[in-house]
């Protein structure tokens, strides 16, 4: 969408292409040999005609039967010659259309992995999804077949202009004189299908877009009556898509008919001058026969180039978005003197790594994303090791930033971040997320067991350990009622399982490796009394002796925090223990109250809901 | 099958066309071998014309004639060839648009019973790409299935009439061609489903490491990712490599046994040529007919396992076809609305048979405030669902003394606002999704209705103020602003007499909340309210109180009356002092 007025580019765009070649020049050695497979088909292809011309010539017209033998021979030869080829061919242009798409989609992955969140911020999933799966898809396909056509062509092209030249030079300008034209048709015709099936397209996306509101928000629609303007549009929208695509159809039914035709002139000149070359006998019946075969061969290596060449146009926007992906440009990066002793994400030196003692500090950070608008300003937190620090704030205010500088996803934009005393900046980021424990607001599991997702943690983790890990934050008991205990699987996104359940696994996650680190984003959402009382035991479980950085919204984690500090707009307004701040009456005093009361009403709420239950199980029990 | 033609209705006679067209295409495009050899043989060569008398009495012995007459029939052909395009695309077009109205139409009326249960992904394939194969076979392979099964009659029989023993020749590999053909598109479905899988596979690794590109970075798990991802792709790499073997041996196999069909009609054609029994033009002719004969045998295989495919859409498609909908019934009534609700014993279960609400009563006068409190699953949204003919309910409902089942369901949802806990907002601006119930609102309506549910100063921050888009392709609002923009589209229409908030106010906060309920009440004092909330504060507003719990009301009475006596409405009202 955001590079439509590119797309609508209908020229060729040789940079782009040059670009692309020098990033596959790996396979150079590939792309000759298929080179080699399609020069030699296009001239299995112009022998067989010749053959025939030779047969017509020395046995049929003379009437001689004598070593006709030679001509079926030959003519075996060549079909087994010609199906060989066939097979290597289209199974080496699979092979390098696989190879290239391997390795487009291997660099876009790790550049993926090593891109900061910044980029993440910037482009959504979707996007990302999109230049690593279809658009190299789409440029591979385009390189390797359109090769394939391209060298096939231009063979066919050559030899047979080469042959009919050598055979009768006269004959030979009398077929070709159609073959400029239907060039030139072909063109024209393949770019405005390109545009008028690129218009069907997007209607297409439309479509599915309406599809999806239509279907999704069905129940908004109800409540709305909304029925009867929906289909309205809707009905607007199909019936553009009727008109595009019968128009981009009538456009592609007029292609064929009007490329054959010209192919058929060219066929009749032939046969007409070569019939008056006949009856002067200036030629033999076979060469007529070659000359009105080759006249036909002619016309799909023609086609054939003009769909490569309008093929390539179009995939000239997919090449660019996936080579700027490839090509993008890392925030965060190391020194040298830092990957030298730390190892880099493929070959950690985790020997040369400083166990971390927990000291934090924050000395005169800046942060910002756009130049001019900061988000924190001269901020400054000396944090002790073993001490819990719970940020509380409005959305927006700049809690998840000082947690994602402690975390080193973003690097400050000015000042200083000290772990034990050094700039973390020395040392590499894999040291540092190796000893940090991270739990998110909405807990993201990978599709997988749960003893997977928890060994995620720790790599070599023996399942003891796992267990160990679930027990100390109190998911050991669920999961061992579920059917098939650690090795259930928790689906795509943890789908599986309930919301609360994947809080306690990520929890497990998190410290399994005991991480003298620790950030917690504490989930707003409510979870059932059970759950919510198992993770308020998981968290000041793993918070004790651990540094802790909490965005906290439950009251409890907040009135055990060490350090309180209430942000707003990336400045610390107030800070202090609780009851420090509960004497002060200003704005902690009133984000306590408020979270009291809608914490104690969801509390009464669902105990009352809970104290029903248990009353109707004994009612059934005593029943 | 029989369903397939069931589609082409109404288009029938375009359809006839556009196969008389490629019929008439087809005969051109074989007389033009013809011609060729009545120009070899009897123009240039003196062999009698035989059957082919007939062009010796049109053109005689001039060769630029018979020229002409190639030119002219390959002009035919062109023109016909055009006319079949036009028609099958034409046809298939309006098809697929009668289709998706049909969908999309169906959707929008299926109970709302069935969208709480759909699966969205599903129904949108079925209603996108299913239709798109059907469409596709429709406008093209229908037509070229006709073309090869008329491209083999015609030049099998002409091949006939010219020589009997060479058309035998000429055939004999024919069938195994098309068998092998079949049989290998039938089996080679397997792999293409097996090269989709890996790619649905590596898709899924990719959305799950960008998705929880947090996590992965927290735990320093890059290397862990890659590997992971180099599993995915390099299986995809194998899978889909293998397919492409699979092509290329069918491809080059396929090649070789029709080469072999045409080695024989030429060695055999020879030979007859020398001991005389064919002329030059015959075997010229022949060579022609042959190639235009083995390529549609080789396509046939792939076209009828298409079909195979088609089959199957077309099934998921009148699934989705098949389900019912809500009527309008012959004798419903649809009379003013004052806003007088009165519950009678109602009761509702869901159709597997569970117990969503029993013998709710309460009445509600004209212009008065309904709270409702209750836990998770107590019934509450169940209950104002009932409101608004979601659901079927047992018992009574009467609206200003009219039984709600007798009025018609979407006269009441019209004058009954519901606003859902979590709305959908369609794929539009901001402004649209205000305006959505009637695309008449001017700039003032849209802006007032922003303003009572104080959602206004919000947009204004917007970059784009109220031409953001919002959704996946604009901006993404958060859970309060969602609400509040859905409290403004269904409050900009003035004449709804009921409004229902089922806890839609739950992510705005609490000062929020009060001014927009300020706000509506001094905008209309007439519209009686229903509101669902887990907030004391606005239900001790309301002028009567429901307290459910699992489908039953436990509790009733106005907040004086529930705050002194024990209970859980109380206890939470206990809370709230407490505080303050």
């Amino acid at each position: 969408m955001e590079n439509s007025n590119k797309e609508m580019k209908l020229k060729y765009d040789k940079t782009v292409w040059k670009e692309m070649f020098i990033y596959f020049k790996s396979f150079k050695k590939d792309f000759l040999i298929l080179c080699a497979f399609m020069i030699s088909l296009a001239a299995v292809d112009i022998s067989f005609p010749l053959l025939t011309q030779y047969a017509i010539d020395t046995f049929v017209v003379p009437r001689n039967l004598e070593g006709l033998w030679v001509v079926a021979v030959a003519y075996a030869v060549l079909t087994v010659a010609l199906s060989l080829i066939v097979f290597l061919f289209i199974k080496h242009a699979g092979k390098i259309e696989m190879g290239l798409l391997y390795q487009m989609r291997k660099d876009a992955f790790e550049k993926l992995q090593k891109l900061s969140f910044s980029y993440y911020d910037k482009n959504a999933i979707g996007w990302m999804i999109a230049r690593t799966t279809s658009d190299a898809s789409k440029i591979s396909e385009t390189v390797a077949w359109g090769l394939v056509d391209m060298v096939w062509g231009f063979a066919m092209m050559i030899g047979i202009s080469v042959v009919m030249l050598i055979v009768n030079w006269r004959l030979a300008l009398v077929t070709l004189v159609t073959v400029p034209l239907l060039a030139v048709i072909s063109v024209f015709f393949e770019k405005k299908m390109l545009v008028s099936y690129r218009n069907v397209r997007k209607i297409n996306s439309k479509i599915t877009g309406l599809f999806n509101d239509g279907i999704v928000g069905a129940k908004t629609t109800k409540t709305l009556v909304r029925e009867e303007l929906n289909r309205e549009e809707f009905g607007e929208v199909i019936l553009d898509m009727k008109r595009n695509s019968v128009r981009a159809g009538t456009i592609s039914a007029g292609y064929l008919p009007m490329a054959l035709f010209i192919s058929a002139i060219g066929t009749v000149l032939t046969l007409y001058f070569g019939s008056v070359f006949i009856m002067g006998e200036l030629i033999t019946y076979g060469t007529l026969m070659l000359f009105i075969t080759y006249a036909r061969q002619f016309f799909d290596p023609v086609l054939e180039l003009a769909r490569i060449y309008t093929e390539m146009i179009s995939a000239q926007a997919a090449a660019e978005r996936v080579m700027s992906l490839i090509n993008e440009k890392e925030d965060i990066t190391e020194d040298s003197e830092v990957l030298a002793l730390y190892g880099n994400h493929y070959d950690q030196k985790v020997e040369n790594w400083e166990p971390i003692h927990g000291d934090v500090e924050f000395k005169n950070v800046d942060f910002y994303y756009k130049e001019g608008e900061y988000i924190l300003q001269d901020f400054n937190l000396k944090v002790s090791a073993g001490q819990t620090i719970a940020l509380v704030g409005e959305t927006g205010s700049g809690k998840s930033t000082i947690v994602n500088l402690a975390c080193r996803f973003y690097e400050p934009t000015g000042g200083q971040i000290l772990i034990d005393g050094k700039d973390y900046k020395e040392r590499s980021q894999n040291w540092l997320h190796a000893n940090i424990g991270y739990v998110l607001q909405s807990p993201h599991l990978f599709s997988g067991s749960i003893k997977e997702n928890i060994r995620y943690g720790k790599l070599d983790a023996t399942d003891e350990e796992i267990i160990e890990a679930a027990k100390t934050v109190n998911a050991h008991d669920f999961i061992i009622k579920l059917e098939k205990g650690y090795e259930t699987e928790v689906g795509e996104g943890g789908g599986m399982l309930s919301t609360g359940e994947k809080q306690l696994i990520s929890f497990a996650r998190a410290i399994i490796s005991r991480p003298s680190l620790f950030f917690l984003d504490e989930a707003t959402s409510s979870i059932d009394t059970e759950t919510e009382a198992k993770i308020q035991y998981a968290i000041d479980t793993v918070l004790e002796n651990r540094t802790s950085f909490i965005i906290a919204h439950r009251l409890s984690t907040i009135r055990n925090a060490d350090v309180i500090l209430v942000i707003e707009k990336g400045k610390v307004i107030e800070q202090g223990d609780h009851h420090t701040l509960m004497a002060l009456k200003g704005h902690y005093y009133d984000l306590y109250a408020n979270q009291f009361i809608e914490e104690g009403e969801r509390d009464l709420l669902n105990q009352h809901d809970k104290i029903k239950k248990t009353s109707r199980d004994e009612d059934l029990l005593s029943a | 099958m029989k369903n397939i033609f069931k589609y082409l209705k109404g288009y029938r006679a375009v359809f006839l066309m556009a196969i008389i067209s490629i019929v008439i295409a087809t005969a051109m495009q074989l007389a033009t071998p013809i011609l060729i050899k009545y120009a070899v043989d009897s123009v240039i060569g003196d062999v009698p014309a035989g059957n082919l008398q007939f062009i010796m009495d049109m053109t005689g012995k001039n060769l630029m004639a018979v020229v002409w007459m190639i030119v002219g029939i390959n002009f035919i052909r062109g023109v016909f060839l055009f006319l079949k395009g036009v028609l099958s695309s034409y046809a298939a077009e309006n098809i697929a648009q009668n289709m998706r109205d049909a969908l999309y139409k169906q959707i929008q009326y299926m109970t709302f019973e069935y969208h709480t249960k759909k699966e969205t992904g599903d129904m949108i394939q079925r209603c996108t790409s299913d239709v798109e194969t059907i469409r596709r076979f429709l406008g093209v392979q229908i037509v070229d299935l006709g073309r090869i099964i008329f491209m083999i009659i015609l030049s099998v029989a002409i091949m006939l009439t010219l020589n009997v023993a060479l058309t035998l020749y000429a055939v004999a590999l024919i069938p195994v061609l098309f068998f092998f053909s079949y049989i290998f598109f039938t089996k080679v479905q397997k792999n293409f489903k097996k090269s989709d899988e890996a790619e649905g596979k590596l898709t899924t690794v990719l959305q799950e490491n960008l998705s929880g590109v947090r996590v992965v970075r927290a735990f320093g798990r890059e290397k862990y990712e890659i590997d992971k991802f180099e599993d995915v792709n390099q299986n995809y790499r194998k899978t889909t490599y293998r397919l492409i073997e699979i092509l290329a041996m069918f491809w080059s196999s396929s090649d070789l046994l029709t080469l072999f069909q045409s080695g024989i009609v030429l060695v055999v054609g020879a030979m007859m040529v020398i001991d005389g029994s064919l002329t030059i033009g015959t075997l010229i002719a022949f060579i022609t007919y042959e190639s235009m004969l083995l390529w549609p045998v080789k396509q046939s295989g792939r076209l009828l396992s298409e079909m195979g495919k088609t089959t199957v859409a077309i099934t998921r498609v009148e699934e989705i076809l098949n389900e019912p909908i809500e009527h309008a019934l012959p004798d419903e009534i649809e009379p003013e609305i004052e806003g007088e609700i009165v519950f009678e014993n109602v009761s509702f279960s869901y159709p597997d048979g569970k117990r969503a609400l029993s013998n709710i009563s309460f009445t509600l006068e004209k212009g008065k405030t309904l709270g409702i409190l209750g836990s998770t699953g107590a019934g509450k949204s169940t209950l104002v669902h009932l409101l608004q003919r979601l659901y079927d309910y047992e018992g009574s409902i009467r609206i200003d003394g009219h039984e709600l089942k007798t009025i018609n369901k979407q006269w009441i949802r019209r004058k009954i606002g519901l606003i859902l806990q979590e709305p959908y907002l369609y794929a539009k601006t901001v402004k649209e999704n205000i305006g959505i119930i009637d695309r008449n609102y001017d700039e003032h309506q849209i802006a007032e209705a922003a303003k009572v549910a104080s959602i206004h100063d919000n947009i204004l921050t917007f970059k784009d103020g109220y031409e953001t888009i919002i959704g996946e392709k604009g901006v993404s609002l958060s859970g309060g602003q969602k609400q509040r923009v859905a409290i403004s589209r269904t409050i900009i229409d003035h004449d709804k007499s009921i409004l229902v908030f089922d806890d839609s106010l739950s992510a705005v906060d609490t000062e929020t909340d009060m001014r927009i309920r300020r706000a509506l009440k001094k905008r209309s004092k007439d519209v009686t309210t229903l509101i669902i909330s887990h907030r004391i504060n606005t239900l001790a507003e309301a002028d009567y109180i429901l307290v459910l719990d699992s489908g039953e009301m436990i509790q009733q009475g106005t907040h004086d009356l529930l705050i002194n006596e024990d209970g859980l409405y109380k206890r939470i009202w206990d809370l709230q002092k407490m505080v303050v």
